[in-house]
C-alpha cells in the first residue's frame, strides 16, 4: 500500500443508533453513555461517526471486542442494515463523489452486485445452502446481468478451482460441505465479478488451524495477484497481523486507534488496544 | 330463473371490490394486487381464486366454459360450472369459440382466443420467487426493485443438475418488460399463447389473495438465457389416437390391453370438435 494510491473507499461519519436517543445522549461527544449505551433512554450507539480511508489494492484491518461495531460497519456497507447517518463514497461509483447510501434500492443493489464482494461469518447468511455450488456463484453474476449459462459456469467452476474445491463436488449443494469448504465456496462467490473491493467478516473464525491457514493463504494469493482492496475484519491479532496493512481498532462503536498494523500491535497507544494486544497468547 | 343467492353468489359490494383489483391488475400488467379474497362454497386451493373473478365479472348474458386440466367433464369443472350456473342462470357451454368467459385450471384452450373473450385461470402459487424467497415482505422489494435473480437462480440450478430448464409447469414470465410473473401450471406449450393475446387474461390465487392480468396484446416473454433458449415441450411425432390431430399439447396414456404409450388430446373440447368435424368416432384409428 502507498498512501499515494487513490482512496477507493471513504467512510465519513458512519452511525448507527438502535433506539431514538434522548437530549442527553444526543448531542456530540456525550459523556452519559456506558460504553455505547444510554442508560436513560436506552439507545444502543452502535457505530458512533465512524471515519476511515481504504486505498486501493489495500488490506484495512478492523479489530476490536465483541459489539464494538466492527460487523456493523461491514453491514452498512453491503446494504444489509440501514446507517442512521454518515455517508460512504466508492471511487467506482460515480467517481466517488455521491454517498453510496443516497441511491435507490436498485442502485444500492447494482453496488452490491458489481463493485462488492462480501464473505460472511456465517456462511447460512451468503451463500443458499439447497443450491449448487456453481449456482450459488453463478447467483451473484446473474444478478449483475449475465445471462449466458456456459459462461457462468466456466467462471463459477475456475474460481471454485481456485479455492480448491473438488472438480466433483462442484454440483454439490454447500450445506453438505464442511464449514471451511463452505466459507472458501463463499470466497469464491464474493470474487465472480471482479469485485474492486471486498468486505470479510471473520473469514476463519471457527475453522480449524490448517483449513485456516489455508483460506488465509488463498485471502492473502487474491490480494496479490489481482490487487483487490479489503476490509478485513476480525478478532483474532493473528490474522490481521498476517494480512492487514493498516489497522483500525475499534470500542464501543468508535475508533480508538489507527495506524500500520505493525505499529499499532507493536506499540499500542491506547489503553484497550494495549489490553487487547497484551491479551495475547 | 329463481334463488336464494344473490346474482352471482357474491353480494355486490365483494363483486365491486374484486372488480376494482381486477382493474388495478389490468392497469398493472403482471404485478399482483392484494385483495380480500373470500370465503367459497369450496376449498381454497380448488379453485377459489379463479372462481372468485369469474363470479365477480359474469353478466346474465355471458357464456361459460370451465375446463379442467384440458378436461370440461372432470369434477373440478363439473361442480365450479353448477355453482355458477345455479347462482346466475347463465348458459354454459364446452365450445371454446362460443364461450365469453373461460375458467382454466392449467390450461389455455388449443383453439386460440378472440378479442371478446375472457380468460380466467386459476394460480395455487402466484409468486415466482417464493422458491427462493419465502418472505412475502422481502419478495415484494424484490419486485419493486425488479430484482429477478431469483428467478433466473431456479431455472440455472435446473440446467445445472439436468442439462436443461426441467419446469413441467408454470415456467415464468416477464410481463410487459417489467413484472415476472407466474402463469399458473399451465405447461411451457402454453407460454407462448399469452403473448400478444387477443383475449383478457386474468389469473386469481384464492389462497393466497392475490390477482394478476395479462390484458389483451400484452408482451410476455418466457425467461430464459442466451444459450439456452426457452423451449415447449416437443409435441412432434405424435398425434391424437382419437381425433389424429398433431402439434397440439397431449395426455400421455398407456393403453390398457397392450400396454403401448398412447397419445391424445389434452383438450376435449377441441378434440370432441375435431371428431364432429371429420367425422370420426372414438376407438377409430
Amino acid at each position: 500500500m502507498n498512501t499515494t494510491d487513490p482512496v477507493v473507499l471513504r467512510v465519513d461519519r458512519l452511525q448507527k443508533r438502535y433506539g431514538d436517543g434522548c437530549a442527553r445522549c444526543r448531542g456530540p461527544n456525550p459523556d452519559v453513555l456506558e460504553k455505547n449505551y444510554c442508560p436513560h433512554c436506552g439507545t444502543v450507539y452502535a457505530l458512533q461517526e465512524v471515519s476511515f480511508d481504504l486505498h486501493q489494492g489495500e488490506v484495512l484491518g478492523i479489530v476490536g471486542e465483541s459489539g464494538s461495531g466492527k460487523s456493523t460497519i461491514l453491514n452498512c456497507l453491503y446494504f444489509d442494515i440501514e446507517p442512521t447517518s454518515g455517508a460512504a463514497f466508492l471511487l467506482p461509483h460515480k467517481n466517488g463523489r455521491e454517498s453510496i447510501f443516497a441511491g435507490s434500492g436498485q442502485t444500492r443493489r447494482s453496488i452490491r452486485n458489481n463493485l462488492l464482494g462480501k464473505v460472511y461469518q456465517n456462511p447460512i447468511m451468503g451463500l443458499k445452502m439447497k443450491f449448487s455450488s456453481v449456482a450459488n456463484i453463478a447467483e451473484k453474476m446473474i444478478a449483475a446481468g449475465n445471462r449466458h449459462v456456459g459462461r457462468m459456469e466456466d467462471r463459477a467452476r475456475t474460481l471454485l478451482e481456485h479455492v480448491t474445491i473438488p472438480r466433483f463436488r462442484m454440483n454439490e449443494a454447500p450445506e453438505h460441505f464442511s464449514g471451511g469448504m463452505q466459507q472458501r465456496v463463499q470466497i469464491a462467490k464474493a470474487l465472480s465479478n471482479n469485485p474492486p473491493i471486498l468486505l470479510l467478516d471473520e473469514v476463519t473464525t471457527g475453522l480449524d488451524l490448517s483449513v485456516q491457514a489455508r483460506v488465509l493463504d488463498l485471502v492473502k494469493q487474491i490480494q496479490r495477484e489481482l490487487g483487490i482492496s479489503m476490509l478485513l475484519v476480525s478478532h483474532d491479532l493473528g490474522v490481521v497481523r498476517m494480512l492487514a496493512d493498516r489497522t483500525v481498532v475499534m470500542l464501543n462503536g468508535q475508533v480508538v486507534e489507527r495506524g500500520l498494523t505493525d505499529q499499532v500491535l507493536e506499540d499500542p497507544q491506547h489503553p484497550y488496544t494495549q489490553e487487547l494486544v497484551y491479551s495475547l497468547l | 330463473m329463481k334463488s336464494l343467492y344473490n346474482f352471482a353468489f357474491f353480494d355486490e359490494g365483494s363483486k365491486r371490490e374484486i372488480r376494482r383489483s381486477i382493474l388495478k391488475a389490468i392497469a398493472i400488467p403482471g404485478y399482483q394486487v392484494p385483495f380480500a379474497s373470500r370465503e367459497m362454497p369450496i376449498a381454497r386451493g380448488w379453485g377459489t381464486g379463479g372462481l372468485q373473478l369469474t363470479l365477480s365479472l359474469i353478466g346474465k348474458d355471458d357464456v361459460l366454459k370451465v375446463i379442467d386440466q384440458g378436461a370440461d367433464e372432470s369434477v373440478n369443472a363439473v361442480s365450479i360450472k353448477k355453482l355458477v350456473g345455479n347462482t346466475t342462470g347463465v348458459a354454459i357451454t364446452e365450445k371454446t369459440e362460443e364461450a365469453t368467459l373461460i375458467q382454466s385450471r392449467h390450461r389455455i384452450p388449443e383453439r386460440p382466443l378472440q378479442e371478446e373473450q375472457i380468460l380466467v385461470l386459476q394460480v395455487p402459487i402466484p409468486e415466482p420467487l417464493r422458491f427462493v424467497e419465502p418472505r412475502e415482505e422481502v419478495t415484494r422489494v424484490l419486485h419493486a426493485e425488479a430484482e429477478y435473480s431469483g428467478a433466473y437462480l431456479i431455472l440455472f440450478e435446473q440446467i445445472m443438475r439436468y442439462g436443461r430448464v426441467s419446469t413441467g409447469a408454470d415456467h415464468p414470465v416477464t410481463v410487459h418488460d417489467r413484472y415476472v410473473m407466474a402463469p399458473s401450471p399451465i405447461p411451457r406449450f402454453d407460454n407462448p399463447k399469452m403473448d400478444h393475446s387477443d383475449a383478457l387474461i386474468l389469473l386469481g390465487a384464492g389462497r393466497e389473495k392475490k390477482i394478476y392480468a395479462v390484458p389483451p396484446y400484452t408482451r410476455v416473454v418466457s425467461l430464459d438465457f442466451d444459450d439456452h433458449p426457452f423451449q415447449i415441450e416437443d409435441v412432434s411425432g405424435h398425434s391424437c389416437r382419437l381425433c389424429g390431430a398433431t402439434g397440439v399439447y397431449f395426455d400421455e396414456l398407456a393403453d390398457e390391453t397392450s400396454g403401448e404409450t398412447v397419445y391424445q388430446c389434452n383438450d376435449t373440447s377441441y378434440c370432441l370438435d375435431r371428431m364432429n368435424r371429420t367425422g370420426r368416432t372414438e376407438g377409430a384409428s
